[in-house]
Order: structure tokens, then C-alpha cells, then sequence
């Protein structure tokens, strides 16, 4: 549904080519409300839609009748109800998710992401803000700039929009007084200054009566300034910005449908690409030029930021999803740890120190985000202090990728955001949920600045004394599953053939290196962590280590096989199912742990992540201790 | 410097969101209906990955209520030896006879809600694409561009991942699946302009023709074969189009002139109903009713 200006009735009924040529040529403007139900917002959209004719007979009568049993407004329509899609918002008469909307002006055309305004919806709102270009705050010309009206600035800031319109609406209840308006206009201002947004205008509107929407009104003749669609058609657009930034382009699929063709396909983020330019591929930083643009409907002598294309090379570089295609004059940067501001998504919080997905541009990679340096209070803007971040905190953190990635800073003075490198989602590893977004500052140095302490005696020297080759047997299962059985086993029979091992066994070192840990899932991450520290010490001494631990969670898992030397690493999967385990519960534990004395449990009320592909997998219903033992040797000597 | 219109961005859009799927699903497919989203869907889906072939079959779950004209584009489309596709039938809904006159909304729920459940349970597909678009309905306004099913491809309004700029979580558990909509952002007017710009092949029934129908409860029927049942009435000459096409017994006609792609779209933005209202299948259960069939599996 999107129907045109009244003013456009005529000629489509005249000459509709005509007009369709005009819509052609419209541009695309994306903006977010903020505000509560109690400012207005829903009932200016449902105003926006109303007057663009945005809206159809059966709809209308659809409205009047939902009016009538869930409205606000008595009899009148509540156009709020117009908005609010779910069943759920439209009974409780409040705006819990995301919805995005379409209209349209002579000029241009509109997609509004209306968000929720309470506090306990941060996260729905920087979701509605991510892609806009403008924000359109709403204040009630009663209340005036509110806690959640600086609240809502800080967000939208926070997210990369740099174009605000402070929309004092309901002013049709302060009998359009101009007072009443300067003074919110002064608040606002010294806020703005404080936080930094420089480009915003304040307009008086009454969205119930439709006062200075869509044309100015004649009720506040002393306002000047422009209607809120007339400043919508005006404001500058980002995708101008975007466009004139050096070439970034991440490389979402490559497209090889025979041996002759290998076009790399992905949206240009920013910059221009066409025949001939000079590029470089990151991470690798290999310098090509660009050997043709390709499109269905022909070749393009050039293609700018915001358009999806597929491009060829001149030369057989490596290069892959993931990688980006930059100016070669003027390249992103890669690297492994950064500091970042995190906005927390999920109800289950931050866990430091644990691995999650990190998605960015076409990147996947493993991420760790550490104790965050502070947390903001986005009512004051104060700096708190944090141990973790929970649902809808906002905090700044450093983060450590598990590969070089390549990247921009989010945010960059006087331009508009670099969204497609700087901004990152978090995804728990077991659940698969979006868990959090965030915005990269800056790379540490780090790495570059603590240089470790060189040792003349080295690990290959350790290694070469003991005449073996290190390794650490990572042996994971079920509590009771035989791990420490068949590890000891194990040890004695390499001891047996002159081989220099090391038992860490997890209830051992629960008793010393550990005795400050417990069971939830933050100690057992930091259990898991010290443990793996300390085998790969060891296997820098040349020893075979043997570790019994349930580790349950892959990502540790994976964190310590990180730690290795490539090939050092050596997973043992003893796998025994659950019933098996229980039945033998050769501690008692799995009694316990059914009579509810025992909390977080493996197996029963925390869960075990099997290994995908365990370097050895042993079926403990299929082979005995003794046999499984000798599996496992036999496949450490065969290791080259 | 070129600066992109409007087409242009939903088009670079839709075409990100088909790569992205394509690049991280493990059996992505595209719901094929044959009316004007999908056939706009299938032009996206054929630049985004041009020159190689659709990286993905194309399905049709087939309720044998269509129209004869539907089934004579799909055939058309699929004699591209670059295209696949699957036509699936709900077995059960087949050897029961199910159909729009005796049955009612079962009608709608065996062979599409089932029928479609079923087709992606058989072949494992664990990424969807569909043509539906924000602009459409209330509760779709809210939907993600990737949602979210679980084993049971229920949506769950108030579990939905956040969706921030264009990044795409396409992780899920073994048996959950995703249904990707890459036209989320569409509008109508949109969908009818890049069909007129890109020259889109579209079924004739979008466009007037003198086509036999009855008036049924307020809605205009086309006899489109001999399974028609009558109930007393005779069949009237009109001049008519269709603005949704669906199973042709449920789909309610207009009466129209518009001949070309450019007198539907003035047609359209000067008429007063809005899309979906030739279409019985919203109307039971009242407002919330699209919500509650998405939540149960509909598309």
C-alpha cells in the first residue's frame, strides 16, 4: 500500500508515465521515532501515514472499529493503533518491538523504524536506529526534554545518526505557545552541546491535529522553520558521505560458475569501484586492479557505495568470503584486539572470558570480550563500574578476535559511520542467539608493546632432550564417563615406553590451583581457562600432557586447542551416554544432582556440547578401559 | 557521481540479503508462488547470483487449486535449464480430497501451513525465502528479515533476534530453520515499478480481461475450470483483474480496465482498498489473525 500526495492524484490520472518516471527518480530517506505512547509518537505516524494517504478505506474502517474497543481517543480514530501490529501491544496500548512503516513525499521515500521508548526496550531501539539516517525525537510540549529524551539522543548518537529532529509535539494542549516551545528548545540545546550532536532542528507540531507535519500551520505564525516532511524531503542523506569514503567492499560470496569466471560478489560499503582501479585484497594486502564490474544487463563502468555488485580481478589473487576489496592507496587495517562499546541484548549476561561468534561485515570469527572498563548509565551518561554487562546495559570493553580481522573504526568525526566494518554482532555459541551488537573504537597496540621475554633454551630444545613430541590429550566427557580412568591408563603405559607425561586431573587441581573456583559458569570457563594455561607451559617443556576435565562447553574447548601449537592439540571424546554415566555414578554425584543438591550439573541441569570432530573418539560401550588406553597410544605415536 | 534511487537501494538490499543466505545457509530454497513477489524475488535472486545458475531450487507447495494460468508460467519458468524446481503436494491433503468448497479454512491449512511444513521437513531445507512484505500487514511489520522457526516452525513474535544494519544471524540449532523475507522493505508501488523498469514477466490474470465469474459474499469468483461449483448462479462475462492471486476459488476479483503495468499502478494508487482484501484467508480470526497463523507455521 503507498498511495500519493493528494497533488499527485491529477497527474496520475493524466498521464501515470509521467508521474512513474518522477517515482523513478525518488531518493530513499530511513529515519526512527523515538518517544513513549504518552508523547504522540504511533499517533504521528499514523498521522504521517494518514495524510500521505498511506492508508486504504478497509483499513480506515478496520481502525475506526479497533478504535472504538482498544482506542485512547473515546470516539475520535487512535492512529496509534494504526503502528502497533503485535496483539499483545495493541491490548496493552504501549509499543514493544520494531515496526517499519512506508510512505512517501514529491521528493523521496520514507521507511520509519518506530521503536518502543521505555527503558527495558534499549535494545529494540538501537536495532530501529541501526540503519537510519535521522531521528526524530518526539517530546511532549508539557513534559519537555526528559530523562528518556536524553536517553533516546544518546542511543541514536551512539549508533552512527548524526541528523536529529526535536519534534515538541502536543502542542495544540499548550495553546500553541511559543514560550512553551523556546524553553524546551533551550534545554534541548544545552544537552545537545554536552553530548556532541551539532546538527538538529525543533519543530512544534500537534500530531493529533496535524499541525506543522506536513505543511506548516497557521496556528504557530511565529515558527519559520520548516514543516517535519518538509525537512524530512531536505536533510542531507548519508549514502552521499558514504560514496565519497576511500572503496570498501567485503566480499560476501564468491561466484564461480566454471573454470573461466571468478567474480567476487558484495555490497559496497563505501567508495566507488570500476575497470581498472587499483585495489588491494585484506587481510592479505595482494594488489590487483579491477578487471570488469558484471551484471546481468551488461558490464558497468562504475558502481558506487550502497550497490550490490559482483567484480572480477586482474590477477588469480587468493581471496575469499570474508575478505575485504579496498582502495589500494588507502586500506583498512586488520587486527585481533580492540576496544569497543557493547550494548548487551540478551537476558543471560556477558560472560568474560567465554568465546562467542562475532559477525562482522562477511567476518565470523571467535571473540572474547573481557571484564568491561565501565558501564554507561544512559540516563546520566555517568561512567559505573562493571563486572559484566546484562539486558540492555551499555558498556566499553576490549575484545580479543581469535583471527585478524579486518576493520574500521565505527565512528569517525564529521562523516558518516563506516556501519559495514565497524559494527559487530555477538552470537551465543550454544543457543545460536543474537546476544549483543557493538561498535569498534580503536585497535590496542598491545601485542605490539609487551613484547614476551625471549628464552634461549626453547620449546623445540625441551622437546628435543625428552626425544618425543609435545602434545596435550584433552580428555572431555560426561562426569563418570571413565575419563580420568583411561587417562591414567594411558600414562602408565607411555611411561612404561620412557615417555616424560603430566596427569592434570580436574578434581586435583579443584583442590589446589583452583580451590578459589566454583561451578557456575563464569568459574568453570576460568577453571577450564588456568588449566589450559598450564598444560601449554607444560608442552613448552616438551612434555605429554594429559588433562581430565568434563569440559563441557566447545568454545572452551576451543580456546584451549588455540593455545597449542597447530597439531599439539588432541581431543578425546570418552564418550559414554548419560544413562550409562548415571548408572555407574561412581561418585554419586548424578543422585545428588537429581535430588536438586547439586546445581548446574553436567548432563542434567547444564548441558554437555558433544565434539563435532574429536581428534579420538572413544565408545566406552564398545571398548574397555584397558583397550581404549591403547587407542589412544596408538594414535599419539602415529601422530607425525 | 551516479546516487541511487530508491529501486536502486531496495534492489542492492534484497540482493545482499539473497547472498547472504545463499553464503551461510547449509539448503537454502526459494518459495515459489507465481504471483508478482515471487516473480520479482526470482529476477533478484537470478542478478544476484548471475552468471552461475540459482544456487538453490525453487518450490512450489502446490494446493492444485491454481490457477491454469499460474500453472503455465511455473512450467515456463521452470523450462530454464538454469532453474530447478519442486512442486510439493500434501499427500494427505490429496487423497483426502481437501478443497476450497467443502472444507473451508482447512483448505488453507493442509495444503499451504502443512504442505509447506512437510516439503521443508522432507528435504531438509534449513533456509526459506518468501515474498512477503512489511507493508503487507500489521504483525508482518514487525517480522525480521531473517526469522526465526523453531523445530515446530513456529515464529515467536516476542523472541525475535535483533537485526542490526545488514547483519544477518543465520545460525541455528539441527531441525530449526530460517525463512528469509528479501523484500521486507518493499512496498507495493515499489514491486509494480521494478516489474515495469526490469521488464518482469508476470501472470496475465494481474491484468483486465473479460473473464467468467460469479459474485459470491462480496467477493467476485472466476470459474477458471469445471471443479467450479455453482450454486444456482450463472456465470457473468466481466471485465476483471486480480490484485492477489491465490487458490482461484478464493481469490476475489476486481473489475477493471487497466490493461498495462502502468494502468494497474494508476489504478491501484486511485482505488481505495487496500491489497489484501480480495483474500478470505486474512479475515477469519480478526485482527491478530495473520500473527496467529504465522506463529503456527503459516509463511
Amino acid at each position: 500500500m503507498s498511495r500519493p500526495l493528494q497533488s499527485d492524484e491529477e497527474l496520475i490520472r493524466r498521464d501515470v508515465r509521467a508521474w512513474l518516471a518522477e517515482q523513478e527518480a525518488k531518493e530513499l530517506l530511513r529515519f526512527i521515532t523515538c518517544g513513549s505512547v504518552d508523547d504522540g509518537k504511533s499517533t504521528l505516524i499514523g498521522r504521517l501515514l494518514y495524510e500521505s494517504k498511506q492508508i486504504f478505506d478497509d483499513q480506515l474502517e478496520a481502525l475506526e472499529s479497533d478504535s472504538k474497543r482498544h482506542g485512547t481517543q473515546g470516539q475520535r480514530i487512535d492512529f496509534a493503533l494504526l503502528v502497533d501490529g503485535l496483539s499483545a501491544e495493541r491490548e496493552q496500548g504501549i509499543t514493544i518491538d520494531v515496526a517499519y512503516r512506508f510512505f512517501s513525499s514529491a521528493r523521496r521515500k520514507f521507511i520509519v523504524a518506530d521503536t518502543p521508548g521505555h527503558e527495558q526496550y534499549t535494545r529494540n531501539m538501537v536495532t530501529g536506529a541501526s540503519t537510519a539516517d535521522l531521528a526524530v525525537l518526539l517530546v511532549d510540549a508539557r513534559k519537555g526534554v526528559l530523562t528518556q529524551t536524553r536517553r533516546h539522543s544518546y542511543l541514536a548518537q551512539l549508533v552512527g545518526i548524526r541528523r536529529f529532529v526535536l519534534a515538541v509535539n502536543k502542542m495544540d494542549l499548550v495553546d500553541y505557545d511559543q514560550a512553551a516551545f523556546d524553553a524546551i528548545c533551550a534545554d534541548y540545546r544545552a544537552f545537545a552541546e554536552k553530548i556532541g550532536i551539532a546538527e538538529w532542528v525543533a519543530i512544534p507540531v500537534s500530531g493529533l491535529n496535524g499541525d506543522n507535519v506536513m505543511s506548516r500551520s497557521d496556528a504557530m505564525a511565529w515558527y519559520s522553520g520548516p514543516s517535519l516532511l518538509e525537512h524530512l524531503d531536505t536533510v542531507p542523506l548519508d549514502a552521499a558521505a558514504d560514496a565519497a569514503k576511500p572503496l570498501r567492499m567485503p566480499v560476501q560470496w564468491v561466484n564461480r560458475p566454471n573454470q573461466n569466471f571468478r567474480g567476487f560478489a558484495g555490497q559496497i560499503a563505501s567508495g566507488t569501484i570500476g575497470p581498472g582501479a587499483e585495489v588491494r585484497i585484506l587481510p592479505s594486502g595482494r594488489l590487483t586492479r579491477v578487471d570488469k564490474v558484471v551484471t546481468m544487463t551488461g558490464e558497468l563502468e562504475q558502481a558506487v557505495a550502497g550497490e550490490s555488485v559482483t567484480v572480477t580481478l586482474a590477477d588469480e589473487v587468493d581471496c575469499s568470503r570474508g575478505d575485504v576489496i579496498a582502495a589500494a592507496g588507502d586500506p583498512p587495517e586488520a587486527a585481533d584486539q580492540f576496544e569497543a562499546t557493547i550494548v548487551w541484548m540478551a537476558d543471560e549476561e556477558l560472560l568474560p572470558g567465554r568465546g562467542y561468534w562475532m559477525k562482522i561485515g562477511a567476518q565470523n570469527v571467535t571473540a572474547m570480550v573481557q571484564q568491561p572498563k565501565f558501564e554507561i548509565n544512559v540516563n546520566t551518561l555517568e561512567h559505573l563500574a562493571a563486572q559484566t554487562l546484562g539486558l540492555n546495559a551499555i558498556g566499553v570493553a576490549e575484545i580479543a578476535t581469535d583471527r585478524e580481522i579486518v576493520f574500521e573504526p565505527y565512528a569517525v568525526e564529521g562523516t558518516s559511520p563506516n556501519k559495514a566494518l565497524g559494527g559487530f554482532i555477538l552470537i551465543d555459541k550454544l543457543t545460536n542467539a543474537t546476544v549483543a551488537c557493538g561498535m569498534l573504537h580503536f585497535a590496542l597496540r598491545r601485542s605490539l608493546n609487551v613484547h614476551r621475554q625471549h628464552l634461549d633454551v626453547s620449546r623445540e630444545t625441551h622437546a628435543t632432550i625428552k626425544g618425543q613430541k609435545p602434545a596435550v590429550l584433552w580428555f572431555t566427557g560426561l562426569s563418570g564417563a571413565g575419563k580420568s580412568t583411561i587417562a591414567n591408563l594411558v600414562e602408565k603405559k607411555l611411561a612404561a615406553r620412557g615417555r616424560h607425561t603430566f596427569l592434570l586431573d580436574g578434581d586435583n587441581v579443584r583442590h589446589g590451583l583452583n580451590r578459589d573456583l566454583g561451578f557456575t559458569e563464569a568459574d568453570r570457563i576460568e577453571n577450564i581457562r588456568r588449566v589450559g594455561e598450564v598444560a601449554r607451559l607444560m608442552a613448552d617443556a616438551g612434555l605429554i600432557v594429559l588433562t581430565a576435565f568434563i569440559s563441557p562447553f566447545r568454545a572452551e574447548r576451543h580456546m584451549v586447542r588455540r593455545m597449542m601449537a597447530e597439531g599439539e592439540f588432541v581431543e578425546v571424546f570418552v564418550d559414554t551416554p548419560l544413562a550409562e554415566a548415571e548408572k555407574r555414578d561412581v561418585k554419586g554425584l548424578y543422585a545428588k544432582a537429581r535430588a536438586g543438591e547439586l546445581k548446574n550439573f553436567t548432563g542434567i541441569d547444564s548441558p554437555y556440547e558433544a565434539p563435532e570432530s574429536a581428534e579420538i573418539h572413544i565408545d566406552t560401550t564398545q571398548l574397555s578401559a584397558d583397550e581404549a588406553a591403547d587407542l589412544v597410544v596408538e594414535r599419539l605415536m602415529a601422530r607425525r | 557521481m551516479r546516487s541511487l534511487t530508491h529501486l536502486d537501494r531496495l534492489e542492492a538490499e534484497s540482493i545482499h540479503i539473497l547472498r547472504e543466505t545463499v553464503a551461510e545457509a547449509d539448503k537454502p530454497v526459494m518459495l515459489y508462488s507465481i504471483g508478482k513477489d515471487s516473480a520479482v524475488m526470482l529476477h533478484l535472486a537470478k542478478k544476484a547470483f548471475f552468471p552461475s545458475p540459482l544456487p538453490f531450487p525453487l518450490l512450489h507447495v502446490d494446493t492444485t487449486w491454481k490457477f491454469r494460468d499460474m500453472y503455465a508460467l511455473r512450467d515456463k519458468v521452470a523450462a530454464d535449464p538454469a532453474i530447478q524446481l519442486i512442486v510439493y503436494k500434501n499427500p494427505e491433503a490429496e487423497s483426502k480430497g481437501i478443497n476450497p468448497f467443502d472444507h473451508g479454512p482447512i483448505h488453507t491449512d493442509m495444503w499451504k501451513t502443512e504442505g509447506l511444513k512437510q516439503a521443508l521437513d522432507t528435504y531438509g531445507f534449513d533456509a526459506a525465502f518468501g515474498g512477503a512484505r512489511r507493508d503487507e500487514e500489521k504483525s508482518r511489520a514487525k517480522e525480521r528479515v531473517f526469522s526465526f522457526r523453531d523445530r515446530n516452525h513456529r515464529w515467536d513474535p516476542k523472541r525475535q533476534r535483533p537485526e542490526l544494519w545488514s547483519l544477518y544471524n543465520v545460525r541455528k540449532a539441527k531441525g530449526e530453520s530460517i525463512r528469509v523475507f528479501p523484500l521486507s522493505n518493499w512496498t507495493e508501488l515499489d514491486v509494480w515499478q521494478y516489474i515495469l523498469k526490469e521488464k518482469i514477466e508476470i501472470v496475465p490474470l494481474y491484468f483486465a480481461a473479460e473473464r467468467p465469474t460469479v459474485e459470491r459474499d462480496g467477493l467476485l469468483l472466476m470459474i477458471d475450470d469445471e471443479r467450479f461449483r455453482m450454486n444456482g448462479e450463472t456465470a457473468v462475462m466481466r471485465k476483471v483483474r486480480f490484485r492477489t492471486l491465490g487458490c482461484y476459488p478464493l481469490s476475489g476479483a476486481v473489475e477493471s480496465e487497466a490493461a498495462t503495468v502502468e494502468e494497474i499502478v494508476a489504478e491501484m494508487l486511485l482505488t481505495k482498498t487496500s491489497e489484501r482484501q480480495g483474500r478470505a484467508i486474512d479475515r477469519d480470526g480478526g485482527s491478530a489473525s495473520m500473527e496467529k497463523k504465522k506463529q503456527e507455521g503459516y509463511f
